[in-house]
C-alpha cells in the first residue's frame, strides 16, 4: 500500500497508463501528420523525403522511436489485458441489453476498434517503416535509392504503394477506426486522469471530437490524393 | 398514455439457485392497471403463480418510495427501466403499452452473483464500505452544527455524492460491469467534508482495493452509469476519486 509500484497493479493505475500512453501516442500522430502534410506543399517529393530523411538520422527522433515503441506496446499490451478482464467481469451477459440508450458504441468498442488499428499497423509498418528501416528501400520494386537530393526516396515508395487500391481502402478505413478511437480516448484519458472540470471539460470534449476528425482526415487525405492523383 | 389496463407478456429470468444456470420464462399478464408500480405488476404476476401453485419469481424490495436501493431489474436492456432518475419502484406501468413484450433479468456482474430469479448478492458493496467508507469519531455530545465553515459549493457536491443509494446500477449497466461510480460517490461524500480529510488517502487506497478484490471490471469512461443512475450521480466523483488514488499513491505518506 501506499507506493508507486502498487499503484499501477490497481484498476485505476491500468487506466492512468492507457490514459498516459493514450496522449503520448496522440502527440506522435501530431509529428506524423505533420510531416505528412509535406507531400501537399511539394509535388516533386523532396521537401516529404527531407523529413523523411530528418526523421530516420536524428538521434533525438531515433531516441524517441525507441520510447514511442515502448509506448505503444504498452497500450497495447495492456488495453488487451483490460479488454480480457472486462469481459470476465460480467461472464453471463444479458439476454437483452440497451447499450445505445446510455453510452456511444465507439465508447464501447475501444477494443475492436483498437485491434484493427493494430492489425493496420502491421501492414503499414511493413509498408515503410520495414522498408526504410531495415529491408531497405533499395530493393523495393528496383525503384531508385536517392532523389536528387542524395535521400532516400521515400516519396517513391509511397507513390508505389498508394496505386493499389486495396491498399487505399485499408487505409480510409483504418482512419475511420482511428476517428473513432479518439473520439472517446483523447477526452476519455483527462477524465482518468482526474480531470473534470465543470468549465474545461467542454472544452477538452469540444478538442477531442475536432482533433480526431481532422487528423483523420488529414491522414486519409494522402493516400487518396496519391491515389487519384489530386493536386500530386 | 394509455388510460385503459393493460395485456402484457412478460420475459422473465428464472434461476432456482447460485448453482442452477438459469433461462428466461415467458409469462402473460392481464389487466394490469398503467397506474401500478413495475414492482406492483409483479405482485399481481405472482399472486398469479401462488394460485395456480407455481413458484413465484424472488425479486429485491424494500421502501418502494425510491431511497433503500433495494429494487434491482434490469428491464428491457436498461437498468431501472425505460424512465431516467428513477428506480424500479418507481416504475410506472404507464410507461410501457399495450401488448407489449418486456424483458427483465438481474443485474448480471461476476461480483454481484444471483440468488434466486431476479435477487443478487450486492454485499461486494458492503465489503468496500467496510474498507474505509466511514470517518473514525469519538461518540458523544452533536458538535455545533456550523463549527466547521464549509463552503456552499463543497458541501452540495458532498450531499449530491451522498445521494447515491447503493443499488447497483451503475454496475449493471457498465459494459465492463465497474463499481467506479458507486465507491467514488462514497469517496467523494466524505472526501469534500472537513470531517472525511483525516483518513481520506486511506480510504481511497483501501476502497479501490477492496474494489479491484471484488471483482468488478475496469473504469472506460462511457459515461452509462451516470446516465442509467437513478439518483444522477456525476462522472465527477470518478475523477476525484481517480485524483484523490494518485495523491495517495504518489504524494501522500498515508498507508492504505
Amino acid at each position: 500500500m501506499g507506493s508507486i509500484a502498487n499503484a499501477f497493479s490497481s484498476s485505476i493505475g491500468k487506466k492512468l497508463i492507457m490514459g498516459l500512453t493514450g496522449l503520448f501516442l496522440i502527440s506522435f500522430l501530431v509529428v506524423h501528420c505533420f510531416l505528412n502534410a509535406f507531400v501537399f506543399f511539394d509535388k516533386t517529393g523532396a521537401l516529404f523525403n527531407e523529413g523523411a530523411h530528418f526523421m530516420a538520422t536524428n538521434w533525438i527522433i531515433r531516441a524517441m522511436e525507441v520510447v514511442l515503441m515502448a509506448g505503444l506496446l504498452l497500450h497495447i499490451v495492456q488495453g488487451l489485458r483490460l479488454t480480457f478482464q472486462n469481459q470476465a467481469a460480467r461472464p453471463v451477459k444479458y439476454a437483452y441489453n440497451d447499450g445505445n440508450a446510455n453510452s456511444k458504441w465507439y465508447s464501447r468498442s475501444m477494443g475492436l476498434l483498437g485491434t484493427l488499428l493494430l492489425m493496420f499497423l502491421i501492414v503499414h509498418l511493413s509498408d515503410f517503416w520495414i522498408v526504410s528501416r531495415f529491408t531497405g528501400i533499395e530493393h523495393f520494386n528496383g525503384s531508385t535509392p536517392a532523389d536528387l537530393n542524395g535521400h532516400e526516396d521515400m516519396f517513391a515508395v509511397m507513390k508505389a504503394k498508394f496505386s493499389e487500391p486495396w491498399r487505399v481502402g485499408l487505409y480510409v478505413l483504418a482512419m475511420i477506426s482511428l476517428a473513432y478511437h479518439l473520439l472517446h480516448g483523447f477526452a476519455s484519458a483527462f477524465q482518468t486522469m482526474g480531470w473534470n472540470h465543470k468549465k474545461y471539460t467542454p472544452i477538452i470534449k469540444a478538442t477531442g471530437v475536432w482533433f480526431s476528425i481532422i487528423i483523420s482526415l488529414l491522414f486519409a487525405a494522402m493516400p487518396v490524393a496519391i491515389y487519384f492523383g489530386w493536386g500530386l | 398514455m394509455s388510460t385503459g389496463n393493460m395485456n402484457l407478456t412478460l420475459k422473465v429470468w428464472r434461476q432456482k439457485n447460485s448453482k442452477d444456470s438459469g433461462k428466461m420464462v415467458d409469462y402473460k399478464v392481464s389487466e394490469i392497471s398503467p397506474d401500478m408500480s413495475f414492482l406492483e405488476m409483479f405482485d399481481v404476476l405472482n399472486e398469479d403463480l401462488i394460485t395456480k401453485g407455481d413458484d413465484p419469481i424472488v425479486f429485491d424490495h424494500d421502501c418502494r418510495e425510491g431511497i433503500c436501493g433495494m429494487c434491482s431489474m434490469f428491464i428491457n436492456g436498461r437498468p431501472h427501466g425505460p424512465k431516467d432518475a428513477v428506480t424500479t419502484c418507481q416504475l410506472h406501468m404507464r410507461s410501457f403499452k399495450d401488448g407489449d413484450t418486456i424483458v427483465v433479468e438481474p443485474w448480471r456482474a461476476k461480483a454481484f452473483p444471483v440468488i434466486k430469479d431476479l435477487t443478487v448478492d450486492r454485499s461486494a458493496f458492503d465489503r468496500v464500505i467496510a474498507a474505509g467508507g466511514f470517518i473514525s469519531v469519538n461518540t458523544g455530545n452533536a458538535q455545533d452544527a456550523n463549527a466547521l465553515p464549509i463552503p456552499k459549493a463543497q458541501a452540495d457536491a458532498a450531499f449530491e455524492a451522498a445521494a447515491c443509494i447503493g443499488c447497483g446500477a451503475c454496475v449493471a449497466t457498465c459494459k465492463n460491469a465497474s463499481a467506479m461510480l458507486f465507491v467514488s460517490a462514497k469517496i467523494s461524500q466524505l472526501a469534500l467534508l472537513p470531517q472525511g480529510q483525516p483518513e481520506r488517502y486511506k480510504r481511497v487506497q483501501n476502497m479501490v482495493a477492496q474494489m479491484d478484490a471484488e471483482g468488478f471490471g475496469n473504469c472506460t469512461n462511457t459515461g452509462a452509469c451516470e446516465a442509467e443512475c437513478p439518483k444522477g450521480i456525476s462522472l465527477e466523483n470518478i475523477a476525484r476519486m481517480n485524483r484523490d488514488f494518485v495523491t495517495a499513491k504518489f504524494v501522500s505518506e498515508e498507508e492504505g
